[in-house]
């Protein structure tokens, strides 16, 4: 299909485009890559009067590696991410995550913002923004806030942004080389959105017993979350087949995922668990080789 | 609203409406009817343009995005006198039947192997994932890219990105 008509502008800085956004009141929408954007309005399940072109403005562009962390302007593609040696050393979980964004044409326009505001359950970034604790930099007419990732997504395509602000920047805390990580999705084909997916990271004690684990999961939940149940089975056990068999089953009991034409809930609920259980046991593997 | 880009080497400005898709605006104002319209949500592939080199779903971009881009569509991957290495191969190997998905596996591998050329069996079908054929069964379409590869190796980025035209 083709979308309902709508004005179009291009502003050059991040101030005219939120003025814009203010202006048009919920009536204007802003469009980065568009990979999310156009298929809805394609299927005219969105037709705002205005869209606001995010290109031109500088503050969302590029990322930056430092010791302290990592800032990901909203603009990132993926096709950046996947290019970057230096992201990867940075941030392995995050890259790694990545590769199952989509196809290889998608990935040449879409955006991390774009992922992240579109807020789809079952997006690699949202969740992964919610497993690395990023927090999220949105500025409004009102003035600018960091919104803690965990506190973003409120349901399915919902979020507690306002429609006259824009997410200008992505911030990662820095990531412990010895840290332990895996990500495992399932997706009937290559590309598409995952039935239920899981990133986890967890550290090691001075005894080797599994610390500040994060448990996050995608598709089997109205929003990308943490699963503290699953978290506290983890911590302070030692990171092994039975620890990991356990978490399976603590997240089977922590999701509620819906049916729809995809999938059961009961078959998500299982794949949730199943996903859990091979990224911990991923991120063991990694460890030993 | 006035938009100026660059069509496979020619400069075109056009007054377009802000909601056409640059594959609509190829098709209907610019009659490069090569670039394919399926399933208009970003599925398919079949409308698969190169943007400054890089492969995007030309359904998934609006004409007025591409404002200043450089467009390259399946109709400037071809002279109309000599085969190009991926044309070739694709021939060879019996890489199409029904033809719809071509400009999309075309125009694809031709942005894979102008920046991989030494891409492998799994790259190649990683990369087409994203481009769907309901004839041919994929298997003859990898064969094709894997085999083009050759044309594309030992050259410089800029020659790979205009091997148009040489027959093999």
């Amino acid at each position: 299909m083709k979308p309902a008509a709508f004005d179009y502008a291009v502003p050059a800085t991040l101030a005219e485009a939120v003025a814009l956004l203010a202006q048009h009141g919920g009536e204007a929408k802003a469009i980065s890559g568009g990979q999310s954007l156009m298929p809805m309005l394609n299927f005219r399940l969105t037709s705002p009067a205005m869209l606001v072109d995010l290109r031109r403005i500088s503050e969302l562009h590029g990322m930056d590696i430092q010791p302290a962390g990592t800032r990901l302007g909203a603009r990132t593609r993926w096709c950046d991410i996947e290019k970057s040696s230096a992201l990867a050393a940075a941030q392995p979980l995050l890259c790694a995550a990545i590769a199952h964004v989509a196809h290889y044409q998608v990935r040449n326009r879409g955006t991390v913002g774009g992922s992240i505001v579109h807020a789809d359950p079952a997006a690699e970034m949202p969740g992964l923004s919610v497993a690395l604790d990023a927090q999220l930099r949105l500025v409004g007419a009102q003035g600018e806030r960091m919104v803690p990732a965990a506190e973003f997504f409120t349901g399915p395509l919902s979020t507690v942004i306002e429609s006259d602000e824009v997410l200008v920047e992505v911030l990662l805390p820095a990531w412990p080389a010895a840290r332990r990580w895996g990500f495992q999705e399932f997706a009937r084909r290559r590309g598409d959105y995952a039935l239920a997916g899981a990133a986890v990271w967890y550290d090691l004690d001075s005894n080797g017993s599994i610390i500040n684990a994060h448990i996050a999961i995608i598709g089997a939940s109205d929003r990308p979350r943490r699963l503290p149940t699953v978290e506290s089975v983890l911590n302070g056990r030692k990171p092994d087949a039975a620890s990991f068999a356990a978490a399976a089953q603590a997240t089977s009991a922590a999701v509620d995922p819906m049916t729809d034409v995809h999938a059961s809930a009961e078959y998500r609920r299982a794949l949730a668990g199943t996903m859990v259980e091979r990224a911990l046991s991923d991120a063991a593997q990694r460890a030993a080789a | 609203m006035k938009t100026e880009f660059e069509v496979n080497g020619q400069p075109v400005a056009l007054d377009v409406e802000p909601r056409l898709s640059l594959a609509d605006c190829l098709r209907r104002d610019l009659h490069l009817t090569g670039t394919h319209v399926g399933c208009e949500h970003g599925v398919c592939g079949a409308c698969t343009v190169l943007i400054d080199g890089e492969a995007v779903r030309a359904c998934l971009t609006l004409a007025v995005q591409a404002d200043g881009r450089r467009i390259t569509t399946v109709e400037g991957l071809s002279d109309d006198q000599a085969l190009s290495p991926l044309q070739a191969a694709f021939r060879r190997h019996n890489a199409l039947q029904c033809g719809f998905c071509t400009p999309g596996m075309i125009t694809t591998a031709h942005a894979l192997l102008s920046e991989e050329p030494n891409c492998d069996e799994h790259r190649v079908r990683e990369v087409l994932s994203g481009n769907l054929c309901r004839c041919t069964g994929y298997m003859p379409i990898v064969k094709a890219v894997l085999d083009a590869r050759s044309a594309y190796q030992g050259q410089s980025p800029a020659q790979r990105s205009n091997l148009t035209s040489v027959e093999k």
